[in-house]
Order: structure tokens, then C-alpha cells, then sequence
């Protein structure tokens, strides 16, 4: 698997620990930030970062995978 | 005439003009009009995309469930950023095959996999019978927003049948570029009622977001984490749902068939990285849902909540300006679905009997598919209103099942078509069973999950099961080595 690919699916996997297998750590209210409750600031916060976290991949990608020919830009 | 009427009316006629406006000048084969010719960019893309994935639902469901269950509601913002994320990694991948194979529709993908017309046949079926409930959902929103926003000046099937007509009319002569210019005017006025409306009733009657949680994490706390007010619907079931539906989003046919209309791989990958922002407007709904909790405890159906605090907040104009955003908001999704149902039918289960039947008759057939779905869905809509909430749930659960058909298919080369079909059978049958008999959630877990789990078992222990060289070599994917 080319370096770039590697890279990317570690970031791409960080949605699925932060918003499936962390959410038993998170269940709860306090403490509220931003006026929400910890809950749902937690999975907000994850929702916004996965564009971050994406546009990072897509980088890395470019960055270390060869291009491959025949590719529509 | 009221102004509501008037503004519902006008939203659906110009969507409906600029639909068939849409495809005036294209030649209308099978390549234009399922994934119009593909060529769309990364703007088409997300608006298409974003048309048929936030739909009625996302106005009364994620308000209603946020208003009767809490907590679990948050499960919306969570599967689809987990089916985003994934889309990252996928998408691009079928898109090439797609481009390189001449690829239309989900059941195509698995015909060219695995070799195998009657795996396509099967596959479209279960497409198919998954659909329709969905689309009469769209369906019933429609009538149900429309009805309430006209303050009961439209009935509730007069809306349907209008709004289902043009829609029709669109999909016909336009196909798929005509659902992605509606999705225009559609994202343009959901968004504008939603951010009006979200950020509007916490401040009208609290003064703001901040203040309104603070209200609720007083009065009652418990609502706002898992499982909240939703009973079974703790912390496992949550984890196990939000991996069931992200996992099986784009499994969706059409959703999946969406993808073959973006110009290259690249645009692809770049709509995977900004759809996550989308789901901020879903976020608005939910305060809506909350505030309403609040003004207006004690509704009999949570579903009414958005509406009935809209009602109570605005002036009748206005709540003509939700009605029409809602009625748009059910058309785009409808027509891509139509769509899609439509091509299944005649490309992969017609066209799979009849291999040597032309484009040009499987193109007139999808047309006149096209008249036979929407009549079906309008009878089930008006003769059967509530009949179908369970078949959707069971097509939710049955079109994730193909995750593993199609993610095996593209990164393991032993995965055979005989594993695929028995893990179907398996999954689709464990589901249908766990449902039936009311062991829906089965140990805490959501039913499709376990479904999931023993079909994908079941593909990986039949694929090792066959004999290496009995394989013919594979058309397939894996061995696309640049892939």
C-alpha cells in the first residue's frame, strides 16, 4: 500500500473511534460548553473536524502517492 | 387563495420548469439521463448528493426524534459524517470502474464484479423493494407538510398527486441532470427555512441556543445524552446503528448510482471531504426539536413539532415558506429515487433476463418504469398510508447488507458471487426474522447490525470455501491492479 493510501486511512479511521467507539466515555452533560451539553458538543466537534481531518488525507495522498497515469486531474 | 398557498404552489411549479428545463438540449440516452453523461463537478455533485440524502426526514424526523427521544437523535449527525468518511475511500474507487466499464447502477457493479447476471437480478430486486417504501415516506411528508402549512387549504393528497406528477414529468424528460438543478432551488430554500427557524424559535423564546440547553439541562437532564427518552435506545444500540447506516449509506442504489455522474474520481474525493459540513443544518433542526419540548410538551406525534412551534412562532406566510421548502425538499429525493428504481428495473432486471435487448429499449422501458413506480408509490400513498414504516426499515437494514458485496469486491480478490449471495440470503433473512418476531434491538444491538455481522461472515467463509482454480480469472476489480 503506497505511503499516501496508509496515511490517509489512519486519518479516515479517527471519525470511527472518535464518534462510534468513544461515545460510552462521552455519554454525559456536564461539562457544558459553548451552551451544550458535553454529548453533543463532543460529537459537533467531530463532525466539523472529519472535513479537516478529510481535506488532510486528500493531501497526504497527493504528497506521497505517485500520480497515476490516464488520471482526470 | 391564501399567501401560503400561493408561495407552496409557485415552489412547486418553478421546480418542477426548471426540471425539465434541465434536459432540454441533451440527447436523452441511457448515459445522459442516469448519470448525466458524467459530468457533473464538485458543485453538482454536493447539491445532488445533499438533494436526495436530507429529505423530508431531516425537517420532521430529526425534529421529532429530538423532541420524543433526545439523545438518540444525535445518531443522524454521527452516520452520516462515518458514511462520509468512508465515501472518501470508496467512492473514487467505483467511480473508476464505473467510467472504465461503462457502469449505470449499483447491480451493474455487481454483475461486472462478479460475473454474474443473476447476482445483478437479485441485487436490483432487493434495490427495488427497498425503494419504494422510501419513496412513499417522501411521499407522505409532502402531503403532510403541504397540508399543515396551507393550514389545510391543500389536502394532503391533492399535494401529493400534484407534486408527484411533475416530479414524474421531470425525471422523464430530464433524468438525473433535472433532479440535480431542482436540488438547487431545494437546497436554497431548506436551508434558508431551517437556519431561520433553528436559530429563530431558541431566540424567540429563550433568548438563544445557550440559554434554552440551559433551560432543559435544569428541567431534564437525561434528554439530552443516551438513550435520553428513547428506551432501548442506550449508548450500545446507538454505537451499533450509527455502524449499521454509516457503513450502509451509500449502499443505497441510488445514492451509490449518484456517484457515476461526477466527472472524474477527483471530484468525488474532494465532495467526500465538504459533505460533512451539511450536517450542520440537521444540527438546527435538532434546536427546533428541543425548544419545541419546551413551548410545547405533550404532542401526542413528535413528527409535528417542527411544524406546530413554526405555527405558533410565525405568521402564515411564512409557514407557506416551510410548506414549499418541504414540498421541494420531498420532490428531489423522490425523482432520484424513481429514477434509480427505474433503471434497476429495466437495465439490470429486465435487461439481465433479455441480454441482448438494446440501449435504446432499455432507455424507453426506464421511461415508461418511470409512470409505472410513481403510480404504484401514489396508490400505496393514498390507499395505504402507514403500511410501510416497517418494509422501511427492513429496506434500510436490507440495502446495507450489500456493504460487504461491495467492499469485499473491491479489496479482496477471493470474495466469489456464491459468498456474496449466500451472505445476502443470510443477512437480509436474519434481519427480516429479528424484526418479525419483535427482537428488534436483538441483545441491545440494532437487528440490521447482527445481520451485517453473520453476511459478512457468511461471504468471507464461502469465498475460502471455493477451490482457488475452479475460479474462472476474474473480470473483476482486485484484479485492476492500479486500483
Amino acid at each position: 500500500m503506497p505511503k499516501g493510501t496508509k496515511l490517509a486511512l489512519i486519518l479516515g479511521a479517527i471519525p470511527f473511534l472518535t464518534l462510534v467507539f468513544a461515545l460510552p466515555l462521552v455519554n454525559r452533560i456536564h461539562p457544558v460548553i459553548l451552551g451544550l451539553p458535553f454529548l453533543l458538543f463532543w460529537i459537533l466537534a467531530w463532525v466539523m473536524l472529519t472535513p479537516v481531518l478529510l481535506f488532510a488525507a486528500y493531501k497526504l495522498e497527493k504528497k506521497y502517492n505517485p500520480p497515476q497515469e490516464g488520471e482526470d486531474r | 387563495m391564501n399567501s401560503a398557498l400561493i408561495i407552496i404552489l409557485a415552489a412547486i411549479l418553478i421546480s418542477a420548469g426548471v426540471g425539465i428545463f434541465a434536459g432540454r438540449k441533451m440527447k436523452m440516452n441511457l448515459e445522459n439521463w442516469t448519470v448525466g453523461g458524467r459530468r457533473f463537478g464538485v458543485v453538482l455533485i454536493w447539491l445532488l448528493m445533499a438533494g436526495e440524502i436530507y429529505t423530508t426526514f431531516t425537517f420532521l424526523g430529526a425534529s421529532g426524534w429530538a423532541y420524543s427521544k433526545g439523545g438518540p437523535t444525535y445518531y443522524i449527525l454521527i452516520y452520516g459524517t462515518l458514511a462520509y468518511s468512508l465515501s472518501f475511500f470508496i467512492l473514487p474507487l467505483l467511480w473508476k470502474i464505473g467510467k472504465k466499464h461503462g457502469l449505470h447502477t449499483q447491480p451493474d457493479f455487481f454483475v461486472h464484479r462478479y460475473n454474474s447476471r443473476a447476482l445483478g437480478i437479485f441485487v436490483a430486486l432487493i434495490g427495488v423493494f427497498s425503494i419504494i417504501p422510501y419513496l412513499q415516506l417522501q411521499l407522505a411528508g409532502l402531503g403532510f407538510i403541504v397540508e399543515v402549512a396551507s393550514n389545510g387549504a391543500v389536502s394532503s393528497k391533492a399535494a401529493i398527486l400534484l407534486s408527484f406528477i411533475l416530479t414524474c414529468a421531470f425525471v422523464y424528460t430530464s433524468g438525473i441532470r433535472g433532479a440535480a438543478w431542482v436540488a438547487v432551488i431545494k437546497d436554497i430554500l431548506m436551508l434558508l427555512a431551517v437556519g431561520i427557524v433553528g436559530i429563530g424559535v431558541p431566540a424567540i423564546y429563550f433568548g438563544g441556543i445557550d440559554k434554552m440547553f440551559a433551560l432543559l439541562i435544569e428541567k431534564m437532564p437525561q434528554h439530552l445524552v443516551f438513550p435520553g427518552s428513547g428506551g432501548h435506545m442506550n449508548v450500545w444500540w446507538v454505537m451499533s446503528t450509527v455502524l449499521l447506516t454509516g457503513l450502509g449509506f451509500y449502499m443505497w442504489p441510488h445514492v451509490f448510482g449518484s456517484a457515476f455522474s461526477a466527472k472524474s474520481a477527483e471530484t468525488i474525493k474532494r465532495n467526500a471531504i465538504i459533505m460533512p459540513l451539511y450536517q450542520i443544518p440537521i444540527l438546527l433542526v435538532f434546536f427546533v426539536g428541543f425548544t419545541a419540548l419546551l413551548v410545547i410538551p405533550g404532542l401526542e406525534n413528535g413528527d409535528t413539532a417542527f411544524l406546530s412551534l413554526v405555527n405558533k412562532a410565525y405568521p402564515p406566510w411564512f409557514m407557506g415558506f416551510v410548506g414549499a421548502a418541504g414540498a421541494v425538499t420531498a420532490m428531489v429525493p423522490s425523482a432520484i429515487l424513481v429514477l434509480f428504481a427505474s433503471t434497476l428495473i429495466s437495465k439490470n432486471i429486465y435487461k439481465g433476463f433479455k441480454p441482448g435487448a438494446s440501449d435504446e429499449t432499455v432507455m424507453r422501458l426506464s421511461r415508461i418504469m418511470v409512470l409505472v413506480i410513481t403510480t404504484v408509490a401514489l396508490i400505496f400513498a393514498v390507499l395505504l398510508p402507514n403500511e410501510l414504516v416497517n418494509l422501511l426499515i427492513l429496506g434500510y437494514d436490507g440495502v446495507c447488507q450489500f456493504f460487504p458485496g461491495v467492499v469485499l469486491g473491491l479489496f479482496w480478490k477471493r470474495a466469489t458471487k456464491t459468498g456474496v449471495f449466500g451472505g445476502l440470503v443470510v443477512g437480509i433473512g436474519l434481519v427480516a426474522l429479528l424484526i418479525l418476531t419483535g427482537n428488534d434491538p436483538f441483545l441491545g444491538l440494532n437487528a440490521g447490525f447482527v445481520g451485517l455481522c453473520l453476511n459478512a461472515v457468511v461471504v468471507v467463509a464461502l469465498s475460502l470455501m471455493e477451490k482457488k482454480e475452479r475460479r474462472p480469472e476474474e473480470p473483476g476489480l482486485a484484479a485492476e491492479k492500479r486500483i
